[in-house]
């Protein structure tokens, strides 16, 4: 299983994913530069990415305190997502998602 | 300029790790002093996640930060730690030579502290605001954009944006609002994390015509050398674009990490951590150890507990330093009477 992170220059990276894992992890496994701060808490909004539009509704909806927390991101959209909020199961193999301006480490 | 306070071990950081280093060194008689740029102790537990359980604490099955930190509190209390919080470790330098050799540990405030050892537990870095990544943004900060006040009396009769939705925007919009010229606030949707009632307010001004409130995002900004005319924004629930005419924008959208001056103390990095040993933790200068999330040796898990156990491993060189002519005896809390009375259990 695997899903695909486009970086902040626009290169895409197939990552191995885990299930059970949070995205955000994958993601800082992997190496590509995701600040994440908080470690997973929803806490800072530091792990800011854009999910590709065919995947936005096969999502679990974002929760309240994640929509809080977005608040303190930028440039947030309406496919906007703190990928330590999503949790990595077999039905999303092939996500895609984009870094968002910010998250940068 | 103040006195120079003298003390055994200055901290820089006040978080968990930098608590228990003040417990480690306590139980070797060594007297310390904090620096957190936070105005409380605990660091990332209590800043970031306050409420959010922690699991991986040995023998607290559950715990959240500040309980945590609040905790370390009652554990140290024994020692009387002098905290120094608001303030940023600015400045290390070394003094005399040989027996006489100490540190003078400066801040952002111009307060200087003397000392033998210095302990870096500053975790992630400092908190320092975020900053929007808007497109030269750094050519209007400090003259039209802010992430503080400091100062109310600045923006008098100033036109100004409030950028956020959270307590420190609210806040400001209702504080500041007396003293503009004009205001408004503007954020990503039309729902707010502060309090109700200033959220209250805040509405309560805008159905009366004193003040702006715009649901939309910024796009940029326009205006030369720094002084701002307007802010472009796009508005969150269509495609319209628009200016809002300010001459300040204040942006709060919370605090990050930055690793800051301590990049600048001449200590050995290794990406942005600070290189130490396995042994004593310490940097590669002499007397300037480093635990907890700022290091990094082959092997380091950014562990809470990781940092106990170098706190402690970094006291006993530490006593070495302070006191070169002094056995140390190594005792436990469990048997040794004399730990215990400094413990004030005995």
């Amino acid at each position: 299983m695997h899903i695909i992170v486009t970086d902040r220059d626009g290169n895409d990276h197939t990552l191995e994913a885990l299930e059970g894992w949070r995205v955000m992890e994958i993601i800082r496994d992997y190496g590509l530069p995701i600040k994440a701060e908080c470690g997973g808490a929803c806490a800072c909004g530091t792990c800011h990415v854009y999910v590709a539009p065919e995947w936005v509704g096969r999502l679990y909806p974002a929760s309240e305190d994640e929509i809080y927390m977005l608040d303190s991101a930028f440039e947030v959209e309406k496919n906007s997502r703190l990928s330590c909020q999503i949790l990595f199961t077999p039905e999303l193999d092939g996500l895609r998602v984009t870094l968002a301006p910010g998250s940068e480490s | 300029m103040s006195e120079i306070q003298e003390t055994d071990v200055v901290i820089i950081g006040a978080g968990p790790v930098g608590l228990f280093a003040v417990f480690e060194l306590g139980l070797l008689d060594l007297k310390c002093h904090l620096i957190d740029i936070l105005d409380k102790p605990g660091g990332q537990c209590a800043e970031l996640y306050p409420e959010k359980p922690i699991y991986d604490i040995p023998a607290l099955p559950i715990v959240t930060g500040q309980e945590l930190t609040d905790r370390l509190m009652e554990q140290i209390k024994p020692f009387g730690a002098t905290f120094h919080l608001g303030q940023m470790a600015e400045k290390i330098a070394k003094q005399g030579e040989g027996a006489d050799e100490c540190w003078i540990v400066t801040t952002d405030m111009g307060m200087q502290i003397k000392a033998k050892v210095i302990v870096i537990a500053a975790g992630g870095g400092s908190f320092v605001p975020k900053k929007p990544p808007i497109k030269g943004i750094e050519e209007f900060e400090d003259i039209s954009v802010f992430y503080a006040v400091r100062k109310m009396d600045r923006f008098k009769d100033k036109k100004i944006l409030i950028a956020g939705g959270g307590d420190s925007a609210l806040d400001w919009t209702l504080n500041l609002h007396p003293l503009a010229a004009s205001m408004a606030l503007i954020h990503r949707r039309d729902d707010f994390r502060a309090a109700p009632d200033s959220v209250n307010k805040m509405r309560g001004l805008v159905a009366n015509g004193a003040m702006d409130l715009h649901i939309a995002n910024i796009l940029g900004l326009n205006g030369e050398n720094g002084v701002l005319e307007s802010v472009s924004v796009k508005a969150s629930d269509s495609d319209a674009v628009y200016d809002i005419p300010c001459d300040t924008l204040l942006a709060f959208y919370g605090l990050t990490m930055k690793l800051g001056p301590v990049a600048e103390f001449g200590l050995n990095l290794h990406e942005n951590l600070i290189a130490v040993d396995t042994e004593k933790f310490e940097t590669s200068t002499k007397g300037v150890f480093a635990i907890g999330d700022i290091n990094w040796y082959p092997g380091k898990l950014k562990l809470i507990l990781s940092g106990f156990h170098e706190a402690a491993l970094m006291a006993q060189e530490a006593f070495r330093i302070v006191h070169p002519d002094k056995k140390l005896r190594f005792q436990y809390t469990t048997s040794s009477s004399d730990l215990q009375k400094k413990l004030g259990v005995a």
